[in-house]
């Protein structure tokens, strides 16, 4: 189990990976969309590659909850109990 | 005891010919942003699609399978009498019966065995594995294999989920016994519980029983089915390199059902295609043609020279149902 620090600094990789954005701005409060102008289909593939890296499952259906990057590190925790 | 006899088939299948037929006119994205609120560029980022072919109100989904399969026939140099079996995959044709195989079969001159098969975006990838087993198998010597749609009968111009990236086509391939391997074992399944992300929005009954119900079109859960296309279809992919034999090096082409061009990039990615293999990329300038779009894209990188006749291509599709088929095949 990763703490929040953790959990962020994985996620925080995993976005930049994906649009390229420095690791520095994906930060708790960011918005996915608003903030970090990712779409609904970037967004899936950084779910689905955060499912892989915290070995935990985000259903399709949470995923609209998972509005800051701090909902998604908040649930990722929880997921991994 | 009595046994039965057998057939024995021919030991190989290959594709043969090639050939498709793409609807007249090339509709750009200002035709149809207005009823989606969207934008030109937005849906370039989206899909990639800058147009999508659709037929004119007039040209049927036999019509366009007939065009694409006199081609075809032509390039494999046989005629219509000589095709023992039929295979039409579509979901557009518009009777539930009979089917549009028999039709187009009589058409183009044959009186073989004659059916449609129902696999969406999969069907082409479908039809060839059962082509490849009726030559192989000895009930068919030469097989037909279409897969056509007319998509722009059943998009709803306002829906933002999938009918923006629809257009109209057929491939078409004819599968003949071959003295080598051309078609590779086919991989394929379904995934039942997906069955709503890609759907038909009501059933016919609604429409019978309630006259104010809207015409059927199609939708879908973007996201999921992206979520499902780009990460779940990789191992099926390299399952299917893997039992035909070969290696990602020895794959000159990649040639996935053209559903989104973020969904094609995302498999390239989690394949781990080697550099070298060129990737299909049709969608950009003919849109999802769902059945269609693998024989499509085909075609166009044959006519680029992205690709080579005998190269060998691996070829995915997926789609509703959730249903998916990949094989790896020696192009015609």
């Amino acid at each position: 189990m990763a703490d929040t620090t953790e959990i962020l600094a994985g996620l925080a990789e995993i976005v930049a990976e994906e649009t390229g954005l420095d690791t520095a701005e994906v930060q708790l409060d960011k918005s996915f969309t608003d903030d970090l102008d990712i779409d609904s289909l970037s967004m899936m593939t950084i779910v689905t590659l955060a499912e892989e890296k915290f070995d935990v499952r985000i259903p399709d259906e949470k995923v609209k909850d998972l509005t800051t990057v701090g909902d998604a590190v908040t649930f990722i925790g929880a997921a991994q109990g | 005891m009595t046994t039965l006899n057998i057939r024995r088939g021919a030991e190989f299948s290959r594709i043969a010919g090639l050939g498709v037929a793409r609807g007249e006119n090339a509709v750009p994205n200002e035709d149809i942003i207005e009823p989606i609120n969207s934008s030109d560029e937005w849906i370039r980022k989206r899909t990639g699609i800058v147009p999508r072919v659709r037929a004119d109100e007039d040209t049927s989904v036999l019509d366009l399978s007939e065009r694409a399969s006199l081609i075809a026939l032509e390039q494999a140099g046989v005629s219509g009498a000589e095709i023992d079996a039929v295979i039409l995959s579509t979901i557009t044709y518009p009777h539930m019966t009979p089917g549009g195989a028999p039709v187009l079969a009589d058409r183009l001159g044959s009186t073989g065995a004659a059916f449609d098969i129902s696999a969406a975006c999969a069907g082409y990838c479908y039809g060839i594995g059962q082509a490849d087993a009726l030559v192989r198998s000895g009930n068919a010597r030469n097989v037909l294999v279409v897969g056509a749609e007319k998509m722009s009968d059943f998009v709803d111009p306002a829906d933002r989920s999938i009918s923006y990236l629809l257009g109209d086509a057929a491939g078409a391939v004819v599968v003949s016994a071959s003295d080598t391997p051309g078609i590779g074992p086919t991989v394929w399944g379904s995934d039942g519980a997906g069955s709503q992300l890609i759907r038909q929005t009501t059933s016919w009954l609604d429409v019978r029983d309630d006259r104010d119900t809207a015409f059927p079109t199609l939708v879908q859960e973007g996201p999921s089915v992206f979520k499902w296309a780009s990460f779940k279809m990789a191992p099926v992919a390299r399952e299917a390199i893997e039992a035909a034999g070969v290696t990602p090096d020895d794959i000159k082409a990649f040639i996935p059902h053209q559903a989104n061009i973020r969904i094609i990039d995302q498999m390239v990615k989690q394949i781990g295609l080697p550099e070298h293999v060129k990737v299909g990329r049709d969608i950009v300038d003919s849109g999802n043609t769902s059945a269609a779009s693998i024989p499509l894209a085909t075609e166009r990188m044959l006519r680029d020279g992205d690709a080579a006749s005998g190269d060998l291509a691996l070829q995915i599709g997926f789609g509703a149902g959730l249903v998916y088929a990949a094989q790896v095949v020696v192009l015609p």
